[in-house]
């Protein structure tokens, strides 16, 4: 049996076409032992091999080449907001079909319940280090967190409800683009979100996008772009056309670093390329230097 | 008036080859026009023209996708498939507009934005994006036209407008019935049926809320008549931009976001 068959599941979850290139120096299983599907994390960006249980505890980060591998939006939360200070915004909105595409509503049942998220975007109020923020999490399990009306509505709503109570946002970006399921609806989200951070903007009020991997297309292209600070985890894909479709245009296989964080922080992008691990305290010296109060009461760390 | 077309025959109209461009309309539409060029950063990209000129007796600012009438103007101005430095000239002549008060007049024409490793290089996303968050709040009047193809955020970077009119037969989608086919069902040969199914011409538009306006064109298609097509670009927009320009600049900022506001089909609870 060829290793490669063992991580089926590891490959759907990061579907990106890099393929392997050294092998790893970490501990790494050994090929021709059955180990049980889902068991092993093997790395899009530089192929390495790691049990899954170790690439969790590590945050979710390949030990070889420091890729930021893609995480559900409950982790996120954890790992980024102070202990038990969330508090859900607009969970209730559904999708519909506006075009009647054929097995859309079906699409979204099937991964509401695999996900356990209504749409592919969380919202809500938090704390991080003690500083109150309107947090955004896009999460790319569902649909590739593609933007269709729920998505673009919970994001306008995000940044009116900062704008109306003089807080910062803070957004993790990640996104295929456009949900092309809801036709032009989909496109006029671009707009809409866009209109929405242009007040917040006028307000005086900070935004800080953090880009996830992937973020793309019509995101890209909005909201994701649209940052006071953009931040990016190393290693992410982050582009506006997609790779194919670009190597068709020019017909030639396009460098393995092109469309990447640092790519983005090279050519003026991106503000800088923040580690997961000490994410947290960065955007608490940014809060610091835009005059945001601080609470008093001690809250302790992240919720992991 | 024609009747009603399918979008399939409609996707064959606007792929005319006689099919009046911005080459056309400007010097119908507009007087004493004078281009201006580039984007004061990098360069200045031919898939977007830009200038000021004369309607009637008000001045506009006029920034125009340019597809080629032949190949040779096609390669010139990249198929009308602009650049970042494309979009940075739009908004600084859309900026120059908002100091003088002049109207905008968005011509848009275009099957999307260049996807090219120096478009990627330059920022394409940021380029678009911003022109969104800047036109949403530009204190001018802003009219957006779809002439032909209104294709994706290349099309939408000039179409956050106070009103969206579209040509009868234009087309306006997230992305183009193909893209769409090749996506969704892996089968680009299935563009016909996604063209029908993806609510992409003008009276679709009219209903999503997404376009203001219809405007006629001829019997068989603008190609048949030019002239006759630019005449009726002309009646809309000489009903259209002083009605815009008495609303006052608060009220219609107010008005322009919630144009975009309100779209979005969901349910809540
Ligand atoms: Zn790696």
């Amino acid at each position: 049996m060829a290793i490669e068959d063992l991580f089926k599941v590891v490959i759907d979850r990061s579907k990106a076409d890099t393929k392997p290139k050294a092998d790893s120096k970490q501990k790494k299983p050994s090929p021709g032992v059955a180990i049980p599907q889902g068991l092993l994390f093997k790395c899009p960006r530089c192929g390495t091999v790691v049990y899954r249980d170790d690439f969790e505890r590590n945050k979710s980060i390949c030990p070889a080449c420091n890729y930021h591998a893609r995480i559900g939006w409950r982790e996120r939360l954890e790992m980024t907001v102070d202990k038990g200070t969330f508090t859900e915004l607009d969970a209730d909105l559904k999708t519909l079909n506006p075009i009647e595409f054929p097995g859309y509503e079906a699409k979204i049942q099937e991964l509401q319940a695999s996900c356990g998220i209504c749409e592919a975007v969380v919202t809500g109020v938090c704390m991080i280090h003690r500083y109150k923020t309107v947090i955004g999490i896009m999460d790319s399990n569902f649909m590739m967190a593609s933007m269709g009306s729920v998505v673009g509505e919970k994001i306008t709503r995000a940044f009116e409800y900062a704008t109306k109570n003089k807080l910062p946002v803070v957004l993790f970006t990640a996104s295929g683009g456009a949900r092309m399921q809801e036709g032009i609806i989909s496109l006029m989200q671009m707009a809409k979100t866009s209109g929405a951070i242009a007040r917040h903007n006028e307000a005086g009020q900070l935004y800080v996008t953090v880009m996830t991997d992937p973020t793309t297309g019509g995101v890209t292209a909005s909201f994701a772009s649209l940052g006071d600070i953009i931040i990016a985890e190393p290693k992410v894909l982050i582009g506006f056309a997609g790779r194919r479709v670009i190597e068709g245009t020019i017909k030639q296989k396009l460098p393995d670093d092109f469309q990447s964080a640092e790519f983005m922080l090279e050519n003026g992008f991106v503000d800088m390329i923040v580690d997961r691990k000490t994410l947290r305290p960065t955007l608490s010296k940014i809060f610091r230097t835009h005059n945001y109060t601080r609470a008093e009461e001690y809250r302790g760390g992240a919720a992991k | 008036m024609m009747n009603a077309l399918t979008a399939t025959e409609r996707l064959a109209l606007i792929r005319e080859k006689g099919r009046p461009t911005v080459r056309d309309y400007i010097p119908a539409l507009f007087s004493n026009f004078i281009e201006l060029h580039g984007d004061r950063h990098f360069g200045d990209d031919a898939a977007i023209l830009g200038g000021v000129g004369m309607f009637g007796t008000i001045p506009v600012t006029v920034i125009a996708q340019v597809k080629g009438r032949n190949l040779e103007e096609n390669k010139r101005s990249n198929f009308s498939m602009p650049h970042p430095e494309g979009y940075r000239k739009a908004l600084r002549l859309a900026k120059q507009a908002e100091k003088f008060h002049r109207p905008v007049i968005c011509l848009v024409d275009t099957p999307g934005a260049f996807c090219g490793i120096e478009a990627e290089k330059r920022g394409q996303g940021e380029a678009i994006a911003r022109n969104l968050m800047e036109f949403m709040t530009l204190k001018t009047p802003v009219i957006s036209i779809v002439l032909g193809e209104g294709g994706s955020g290349g099309a939408l970077a000039l179409a956050v407008c106070d009103e969206l009119a579209m040509l009868e037969n234009a087309l306006y989608s997230v992305i183009s019935p193909r893209g769409f086919a090749a996506i969704l069902w892996k089968d680009a040969s299935r563009e016909s049926e996604a063209a029908e199914l993806m609510k992409i011409t003008a009276e679709d538009l009219l209903k999503f809320g997404v376009c203001e306006h219809i405007i006629e064109e001829p019997e068989g298609g603008a190609h048949t008549d030019p002239k006759l097509t630019a005449e009726n670009i002309s009646e809309y927009l000489s009903e259209a931009i002083p009605r815009l320009k008495a609303v006052d600049t608060d009220e219609m900022l107010r008005r322009r976001y919630d144009k975009f506001r309100k779209i979005g089909v969901f349910s809540e609870g």
